[in-house]
């Protein structure tokens, strides 16, 4: 497995707010997330949660504030390149097997390493699932296959958007556990949650966003 | 690693899981051709049955009954990626979205609309076209349809994010699907009439050779535009 300690990430935020037609959706937030460290971002339903881990991914462009990336050497604006994001969309085909929804991801991430997605699915809890297409599996399994692939990504820092939902008990421990192993080895965690799921067995920092709507 | 080598190893990648797709999506590849089949039959049986009637009209027929069938199957190059999350993967990946969504194209062409000019020399008999015109139909579509996907595969780009979007495609790929049109079978009716027809094939090829160039370019900022 990766270290990033020596490859170490610092994602620094600040003042930053965005509005989708005038109305702001959430914002101005400070925080700082270094390598090592998991930050809980809680909140109710349309607090802007989901928002937030858009801006930081890259797919949406904050109207102000700063957001910055610094790896040793390098300084980047968004986390685009630096980061493995789980949705609430699978992002992976129905279609497709779980092994060829990987092998996909791995090559256009340019990270083929085929002899790692069994190993992954096994962790994820998916072994005797490799050849069965994702349009059968469960959504906790959809979600699982989404961890392998996050897990596959050997992203220095993952965006988990409510990594627990659907899961069962099991699967919010192994949530709790993929996290715990990736701050250990230096990485960064941003998770989101609405709250109804106890918070994770995992030191965290949190990050409470209030909903800017009802605060009006 | 290269990066020719890794611009192919993640083209090839990109064809081997659309490829997949619509193998496993069948349904969608019958589609097409059972809509061209019908429009084909339909008109025969509007229209006189006289053998020279309808071959005179069989290179519009034919040209009208493919373009429109590929406008049909335009929604689905990007519908399935953008609601289950996949083209959010490939916007975040280093790959550049060019050449996954050149190859999305490519395999769209083969999958959706090769099957119709495969087709063409049944739908020719179908409607009496005389044998020495088959040969100019076939070229003037062979190189006009991919042409067809390719500034489809732009629109279609410009219109992702939008739900029910088929009237706006279908309202904004029609102003740029009639030049193709008027110069694909414009080209089979003057073989027809004994004119020089490689002129418009050649404008045809002009065209297709700036579309391969720069429709997965423009169809990639029309993406990064319209889920931002």
């Amino acid at each position: 497995m990766n270290d990033f300690s020596a490859n170490s990430l610092v994602l620094e935020v600040k003042q930053l707010s965005y509005f989708r037609n005038e109305e702001k959706i959430f914002g101005p937030i400070n925080f700082s997330l270094s390598g090592g460290n998991a930050l809980l971002v809680t909140g109710d339903n349309g607090s802007g949660k989901t928002t937030l881990l858009r801006v930081l991914s890259g797919l949406l462009k904050a109207q102000s504030g700063e957001i910055t990336v610094s790896k040793p050497g390098q300084t980047y604006s968004d986390l685009s390149h630096a980061c493995a994001y789980l949705a609430h969309k699978p992002g992976h085909k129905a279609e497709l097997s779980c092994i060829e929804n990987l092998e996909y991801l791995q090559a256009i991430f340019d990270n083929v390493k085929p002899e790692l997605i069994e190993p992954a699915l096994a962790k994820v809890g998916l072994s005797g699932y490799e050849d069965t297409p994702a349009k059968q599996l469960s959504a906790g399994q959809n979600k699982r296959l989404g961890l392998a692939r996050v897990l596959l990504s050997h992203s220095p820092c993952w965006l988990l958007d409510e990594p627990y939902a659907n899961l069962d008990l099991q699967g919010i421990e192994l949530v709790n556990q993929l996290i715990r192993e990736q701050t250990g080895r230096g990485g960064a965690v941003l998770l989101t949650t609405h709250g109804a799921y106890a918070a994770p067995a995992v030191p965290c920092q949190t990050l409470v966003l209030a909903n800017s709507r009802a605060e009006q | 690693m290269t990066s020719n080598q890794g611009a192919l190893s993640l083209f090839a990648a990109q064809c081997r899981r659309d490829l997949r797709l619509s193998l496993r999506r069948r349904g969608d590849i019958a589609q097409p051709i059972l809509f061209a089949i019908m429009v084909i039959t339909l008109f025969t049986l509007a229209t006189s049955a006289e053998p020279k009637k309808l071959a005179e009209l069989a290179p519009g027929i034919i040209w009208v009954a493919i373009l429109l069938s590929s406008l049909l199957s335009l929604d689905a190059i990007y519908r399935s990626d953008f609601e289950d999350g996949s083209l959010e993967q490939m916007l975040m990946s280093p790959a550049p979205l060019a050449l996954l969504i050149g190859a999305r194209i490519l395999v769209h062409w083969l999958s959706a609309v090769m099957p119709l000019v495969v087709l063409t020399p049944l739908f020719a008999q179908m409607l009496f076209l005389p044998s020495d015109l088959l040969a100019p139909l076939m070229i003037s579509l062979l190189v006009g349809t991919p042409l067809i996907s390719l500034v489809g595969a732009v629109i279609a780009a410009l219109t992702v994010g939008i739900r029910h979007s088929g009237m706006l495609l279908a309202l904004l790929a029609l102003p740029l699907y009639v030049p193709i049109l008027v110069f694909g079978a414009g080209a089979v009716v003057a073989a027809s009439q004994g004119f020089a027809w490689l002129g418009a094939i050649s404008l045809l090829g002009a065209g297709l050779v700036i579309a391969i160039v720069l429709a997965p370019v423009a169809a990639a900022a029309a993406i990064k535009i319209s889920l931002t």
